[in-house]
């Protein structure tokens, strides 16, 4: 299978000549197996990525939403086989039990005629919406898609991908959990072996695939005041490969508030510090692509 | 109708209001943390797993097939480190609020009806909330207003069995607004009996206000959560979401029209999906 990453910006994008290198588009990735594409997340880079399947259709592919924020799904009126009739699409993703809307509703919501002049009614594709629970896995072709919540403020999935013996994960976005309690208070031990038992699960969800993609908008130094807000640091994101046992990690999610220059300091620095570890740790980059 | 009449019924309902439970402690506690941005974690757990009947709802809630989790959630804290603080704070707020009042009564009235009347409210007054730019946060305050809206009905239903049994019973023969046969038969209605509860539970001022405004919000005191509450109610009616007991429609106000500045359109757009909202948010009645 070949990955490629279409959008690798989190929050919002942030096209311009100091995003040239690690790219401006907000979250999209792209699978392609033998016989499908798999779309991770609808961020605007997923327009480049529908223009590049128009060229040959009928296309039939399934998206993946890891979760509905903002910068995870805005690309999706600009998806260009949804326009056409003869695709076949599948849209994927979380329940929410906040809102209790379910995933076509928020998504037709912002084709709402306030923010985008086409109705969702008018898209002449034959689109299908599949609301999943974690651990339900979809066939997509001759590949198996399978969520599993992660620690994001709303219900979030990150998504294991496997075709033909290769497989990747990506974490959507994500946190590492921590302790609500001080160390000494009487629930602290309580929590931890909670917090313990699900990285287990999480790390065991990963385990055995040949590539990680995870969040990593912060730097250490940044994290402490975005504490809660849902996404992680290169040390999060490499115990999370550690605890996975997997040797090639790719970075993405990258803060928008970090231009080329600094990022690739940053990239340089997190290569530095854990090149112990054996893993192969690169960040994703805006129209990288990789034979897995 | 004079003041006067006003503190008289007052009078006269006290009592009344008086045999219904006191707010559970946890109860008002989860309610004033689930508009509260900053809420801590550590707090929502200790309040909600201070309250045992509450903990064992929510347990029984996120091991539905509703939530479908693979692994089995036996704790709060469990729940909190798998759903996050967002989750877990907004499914103790509905079960706190559908925990308070009674199930059953002798009056007549399909009380499942109502809940569901109730809950379809709720979830309207926070979509029409959202549709005015209402931030998130403050939205869950108008899903409160709206499942408690006809809290003055179940205090009826409970503890003026007969009476309420006539005025319910007036209100479908002769269709009038059931508020006209409470009057008659009870003296106030139950806007007005809400109203009291609302007040003897410590609920904030605008919550007692759309309690008591429902049905005829204020022109003097407008406020966007009663108007909101009114426009949620009429809607839920119209789209026959349960049953209120109350067969009447109220046409919309002048003064509701020009503060909310809401298109019937746009009213409608908001609300497209309130009944499979309903469908999936019922769940939380059956606990
Ligand atoms: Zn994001
Ligand atoms: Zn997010």
């Amino acid at each position: 299978m070949r990955l490629t990453f279409w959008g690798t910006r989190g929050s919002i994008g942030v096209p311009g000549p100091d995003t040239v290198v690690y790219g401006g588009n907000t979250t999209c990735l792209g699978i392609e197996t033998c016989d499908e594409t798999i779309i991770l997340d609808a961020g605007t880079g997923i327009r480049g990525l529908g223009v590049e399947l128009a060229r040959s259709m009928p296309v039939t592919c399934s998206i993946f939403i890891s979760h509905t924020h903002w910068d995870h799904i805005q690309g999706l009126p600009f998806f260009v086989p949804l326009f056409v009739p003869g695709n076949t699409i599948k849209i994927c993703g979380t329940f929410d039990p906040v809102n209790n809307k379910d995933l076509r509703e928020v998504l037709a919501a912002q084709m709402d005629y306030n923010y985008f002049p086409v109705r969702s009614a008018e898209l002449a594709a034959d689109i299908s919406y599949l609301t999943l629970r974690e651990g339900q896995t979809v066939d997509c072709g001759s590949a198996q898609v399978t969520p599993v919540i992660m620690n994001h403020p709303v219900i979030s999935f990150g998504y294991k991908v496997s075709c033909g013996g290769k497989s990747v994960f990506f974490t959507g976005d994500h946190e590492d959990y921590a302790n609500i309690y001080e160390p000494g208070d009487p629930f602290y031990e309580e929590y931890e072996t909670i917090i313990l038992q699900k990285r287990a699960q999480i790390a065991g969800s990963i385990r055995g695939v040949d590539v990680l993609v995870s969040d990593c908008q912060y730097t250490e130094e940044e994290y402490p005041s975005k504490a809660g807000w849902g996404h992680s640091t290169p040390s999060m994101a490499v115990a999370l490969a550690q605890a996975a046992g997997v040797k090639r990690l790719f970075l993405t999610h990258h803060e928008p508030t970090r231009p080329d220059a600094a990022m690739a300091l940053f990239h340089a620095q997190i290569v530095e510090r854990f090149k112990e570890t054996g893993i192969e740790i690169d960040m994703a980059r805006e129209g990288l692509s990789v034979e897995i | 109708m004079p003041d006067q009449d006003k503190n008289t019924n007052a009078e006269r309902l006290l009592p009344l209001v008086e045999k219904i439970p006191a707010f559970s402690q946890s109860v008002s506690r989860v309610l004033s943390l689930a508009s509260d941005i900053n809420c801590s974690p550590k707090v929502l757990v200790e309040v909600v797993s201070g309250d045992p009947v509450l903990t064992m709802k929510i347990l029984r809630l996120v091991n539905s097939a509703y939530f479908g989790l693979p692994n089995k959630i036996t704790s709060v804290h469990q729940a909190l480190v798998n759903l996050g603080l967002n989750t877990l704070k907004h499914t103790a707020l509905s079960l706190a609020m559908l925990g308070v009042l009674p199930r059953k009564n002798d009056a007549g009235l399909d009380i499942d009806a109502l809940w569901l009347h109730s809950l379809a409210v709720g979830l309207a007054a926070r979509r029409l909330a959202q549709a005015k730019g209402v931030p998130k946060a403050e939205s869950e305050d108008y899903f409160v207003a709206g499942l408690l809206h006809d809290v003055g009905k179940l205090v009826y239903a409970s503890y003026e069995p007969a009476r309420f049994a006539r005025a319910l019973e007036t209100a479908a023969l002769d269709q009038v607004d059931l508020t006209v046969p409470e009057r008659a038969e009870l003296g106030a209605t139950h806007a007005e009996v809400g109203a009291l509860l609302a007040e003897r539970w410590g609920l904030a001022e605008p919550l007692r206000l759309a309690l008591a405004g429902h049905h005829a919000p204020s022109d003097e005191t407008p406020a966007m959560l009663t108007d909101v509450v009114f426009v949620a109610n009429q809607v839920v009616k119209r789209k026959n979401l349960g049953f209120s007991g109350n067969p009447a429609l109220t046409p919309m106000p002048a003064g509701v029209r020009e503060r909310l500045t809401l298109t019937a359109e746009a009213v409608g757009a908001a609300l497209e999906e309130l009944p499979l909202e309903l469908q999936n948010a019922r769940v939380i009645l059956q606990l």
